[in-house]
């Protein structure tokens, strides 16, 4: 298979990039590893769209994070996406650290992050009630947002497939290699592709990949984060993204509401051998509890609905590694893109395509659509709205997961769109289904069923998320109707 | 768009066994103009999964399986004509007692009501909740859901089994997953003893040799893909792993029964005070929350251990609920009442000024208690005590009080557990 592009990855810097190559006249393809897109880090971080004030001024991180936080009202506008500016605070709870506080605030400066103002204790309680009071003062970043991570990732892979972009999950890159007219070969057992250029986004793999293909070597570490997330019944606990000043200590962990009303708590830092590795781990996530009650003290023990990890691709230069190598033209790296990855994502992909277009010659795609309608969620209309929901769909009459309220329509939309789901977790991120408090123990059944049903497959070949994660061993009775 | 709306006297939530005795309940003490709403396709709630015997013992004197108990309380709505709906789901309610439902047939429907018994149910808590280290893989379900899977559509979740927890759900599923063919390797449970039924630890674990692991738990989850086995231990008396106690058991499935959480999110939209001790309403004995005209029954209210004190609980329900809707209102304070010694889940918590009948509590013990007294105190004044042979807190303690006893005492009521001895 020829293309003129082949994106490796399927994360959010791979499905943004996917969605800026649109705009040009070039065949793109997009490979993932897995079973769906969205699959590794992109699913499974903190949900923030960073200020900015964090990374050294001058690096890629800072500049790309600065660039693509101005970015989020528009992309999300476009692609359907939950946002809110919510603005985030770093604290000190001792007075020791206001120096610090003052650092990172001429950092931010820097970096070109607007409205940095630093907050005394008495303005941070008002703000934050539930904040623990022993608080001295805070760094106060009113252009720190929450974004969906997954229903960004999704969004602008459904944008890149609705304008023209190929995707192949189940598609993990086996071997890059450069024919003798200068052309890539990407071999993968979903074919062999043919490609003028390549961008690597392969997150924490993404150095193999390029190792394979240049001489500038580079090495990835798999740093772990363990996660709580916090019942809805918590949403007003906190507004604004709380991050805790790092110190001596450590660098602390974060209470991050998220667009959807629930709490992330966390992340731990560790690094892993295995980069695949998204175990929660006791002691990990008892580290997360202990640093949580020193911003949330009264956090409520019984207030967890589940627990996630996940893996952060972290370069040696502590950057992102952007473009291609000297000795590998053609070779777009995005590697190292960790924190603040999500945030830089809109303008990563821009900065990807443009300059793969630049480098191709690339005429625009007069037919782009850059509008990626959402499917509408029954939780989020009104009673008005329902009602006119369900006299054009009456499967939006239907609610499956009772807890986050969503409707067969919504599930049956999320498997027919393209690059649907194919799985239960796919389902999942693509309409919550599924991620409520029960954690699917009411809905999975029929959610097997559905998916089934609009795949043509039997129950029992249905997966959580590919593989063998099968659900159902086998049928109690023989001849059992569907199969 | 105009919503349609509906006007009745008296709103059910739930067509499940709470549900169907509280609109009987109700339909006899005269109430005409009432409605069931139910969101799953049929009546019977969870009573249509538990294809096991034993229900019924006390409401009808004989051994059914739960369909057959549902059956009787269907037919019994069939004959007093009470209308129903299924596939109908609320999904508002206000303390006005404004309810909108969802439904299949019928699009958004406004109901407006006088009296609203909530008849809910419970959900199961979720491997999310107990923050159970390991791979987030599939082959690990609530055993509930596992029971929907095997006795509702013939599906079998796996055949290598590990039980966390010994709520009746999962003592059940260790003999209904046995039955279907599958290895049940162990139940393990975190406290000394079981939260379920005496029953069915012989019935359904030790009839088959399955062990029942106290004072253990399962401190690490295998699998990248589907469950290959877990990790269990024995914990300290603070509930903490003990290292050097793990050993890793091969299994497919890991069916969890580690409590059940009644659903009261719309109990909370409508403005009822919800109890810490239940997870349910603030009842008092009428079963009335502080909404007025919002009555409150069954699983939703405090967790059962068997089905027929729902029915009897929710009947009380129906006639309170019918009683509101003649007019009747109970005046004064309401009495807060204090869990003492041993007493946990308390129901009711608070008590009218003068009740104006006999009252029973119910509670679940806090621990095993053997030669036991149950006994209720006001002021320093004993107003009922009764003496149990064992108390255990996988099933129901009860206690009654005297009408009189009531209005001859003043001051703070306790209801309290001891161990008095031989």
């Amino acid at each position: 298979m020829l293309y003129d592009v082949i994106l490796i990855g399927g994360g959010v810097v791979g499905c943004a990039t996917a969605r800026e190559l649109a705009r040009y006249s070039l065949s793109v393809a997009l490979l993932e590893k897995t079973e769906d897109i969205c699959n590794g880090q992109s699913k499974a971080n903190t949900a923030i769209v960073h200020g900015g004030y964090d990374a050294a001024p001058g690096s890629n991180k800072a500049m790309f994070n600065v660039r693509g936080n101005a970015m989020f009202e528009r992309i999300t506008a476009e692609l359907s996406v939950p946002f809110s500016r919510n603005g985030s605070l770093v604290v000190s709870f001792e007075e020791s650290g206001i120096p610090a506080l003052l650092a990172l605030k001429q950092r931010g400066e820097a970096n070109g992050v607007k409205g940095l103002s630093i907050l005394g204790r008495e303005a941070l309680l008002a703000r934050e009630p539930n904040l623990n009071p022993a608080v001295q003062a805070a760094l106060d970043v009113p252009s720190g947002g929450i974004v969906c991570p997954y229903e960004l990732t999704i969004a602008y892979a459904e944008n890149a497939a609705q304008n023209g972009v190929t995707f192949f999950r189940d598609a993990p890159v086996t071997a890059v290699s450069r024919n003798a007219d200068g052309t890539f070969l990407v071999s993968s057992p979903a074919g062999a592709f043919v490609a003028r250029a390549v961008v690597n986004c392969a997150g924490v793999h993404s150095a193999e990949l390029n190792n394979m293909v240049s001489e500038e070597k580079h090495s990835i570490t798999a740093r772990r984060g363990e996660y709580y997330i916090v019942d809805k019944a918590y949403r007003d606990a906190f507004h604004s993204t709380i991050f805790q000043l790092p110190t001596a200590m450590g660098k602390g962990v974060l209470i991050a509401p998220t667009v959807d009303g629930t709490i992330l708590i966390g992340p731990t830092a560790d690094d892993i051998p295995d980069k695949d590795d998204t175990r929660t781990t006791a002691e990990g996530l008892a580290r997360v509890l202990s640093r949580a009650k020193r911003s949330w003290p009264a956090l409520p023990a019984r207030a967890f609905i589940t627990t996630y990890a996940g893996v952060r691709a972290h370069a040696e230069t502590d950057d992102f590694i952007l473009g291609e190598p000297a000795d590998a033209p053609l070779f777009f790296n995005a590697l190292g893109v960790e924190s603040p990855g999500l945030s830089a994502a809109p303008a990563l992909g821009e900065f990807l395509a443009q300059s793969v277009a630049e480098r191709l010659g690339a005429k625009p795609n007069p037919a782009f659509d850059p509008i990626r309608p959402g499917i509408p969620k029954f939780r989020d209309m009104t009673d008005t709205e329902r009602e006119a929901a369900i006299a054009r769909d009456p499967e939006y009459a239907k609610i499956v997961c009772r807890c986050e309220l969503v409707t067969e329509a919504e599930i049956r939309a999320s498997i027919r769109r393209p690059v649907g789901a194919r799985t239960v977790d796919g389902i999942k991120r693509r309409t919550r289904a599924g991620m409520g408090r029960c954690q699917a123990g009411f809905c999975l059944p029929r959610t097997l069923e559905l998916l089934a049903e609009e795949l043509a497959a039997s129950p029992l070949s249905i997966t959580k998320c590919g593989g063998e994660s099968r659900y159902l061993e086998s049928n109690l009775f023989s001849g059992k109707a569907g199969e | 768009m105009n919503m349609k709306t509906k006007r009745v006297d008296l709103l059910i939530i739930g067509g499940g066994p709470a549900g169907l005795a509280a609109a009987c309940a109700a339909r006899e003490a005269g109430v005409t103009n009432l409605l069931i709403l139910e969101r799953e396709d049929a009546l019977g709630g969870i009573l249509r999964q538990c294809i096991h015997n034993g229900f019924g013992l006390h409401t009808f004197k004989e051994e059914l399986t739960g369909p057959e108990y549902a059956a009787r309380y269907i037919a019994r709505v069939q004959e007093l004509g009470i209308p129903y709906e299924c596939g109908a789901m609320v999904i508002s309610l206000s303390p006005e007692r404004r309810a909108v439902y969802v439904s299949r047939t019928e699009g958004i429907v406004a109901v407006e009501a006088g009296a609203v018994i909530l008849a809910m149910g419970c959900r199961e808590r979720p491997r999310g909740a107990l923050g159970t280290p390991g791979w987030r893989c599939a082959g690990i379900f609530t055993a509930g859901t596992a029971q929907k899977l095997v006795n509702l559509e013939g599906r079998m979740p796996g055949k290598r089994v590990v039980i966390l927890g010994s709520g009746d759900i999962g003592l059940i599923m260790a003999r209904r997953m046995t039955f279907s063919g599958a290895k049940v390797l162990a139940c393990v449970e975190l406290m000394p003893y079981s939260s379920g039924l005496k029953r069915n630890i012989v019935q359904c674990l030790d009839d088959y040799g399955i062990p029942l692991l106290f004072n253990h738990t399962v401190v690490d989850i295998h699998g990248r893909e589907r469950l290959t086995g877990v990790t269990i231990a024995e914990v300290d008396g603070k509930k903490q792993p003990i290292p050097g106690t793990e050993r890793e058991i091969a299994c497919d499935t890991l069916l969890l029964s580690v409590g059940l959480i009644p659903e009261n999110e719309l109990s909370a939209m409508a403005g009822v005070a919800l109890s810490p001790a239940t997870g349910g309403p603030v009842v008092d004995e009428t079963l009335a929350t502080n909404v007025p005209g919002v009555f409150s029954c069954g699983n939703v209210l405090h967790v059962h251990d068997l089905v027929d004190f729902v029915s009897a609980e929710a009947a009380r329900a129906g006639e309170m609920a019918a009683r509101f809707l003649s007019g009747e209102r109970a005046a004064g304070e309401r009495i807060p009442l204090i869990a003492g010694n041993g007493v946990s889940a308390l129901v009711p918590e608070v008590l009218s000024e003068r009740p104006e009948a006999d009252v029973t509590f119910m509670f679940r013990p806090r621990a095993v208690y053997r030669n036991a007294r149950i006994a209720v105190f006001r002021g320093g004044k004993q107003l009922a005590v009764k003496r149990a042979r064992i108390l255990a807190p996988g099933e129901m303690a009860e206690i009654t009080v005297k009408q009189d006893a009531f209005c001859e005492s003043e001051g703070e009521l306790t209801v309290s557990v001891e161990e008095v001895g031989a």
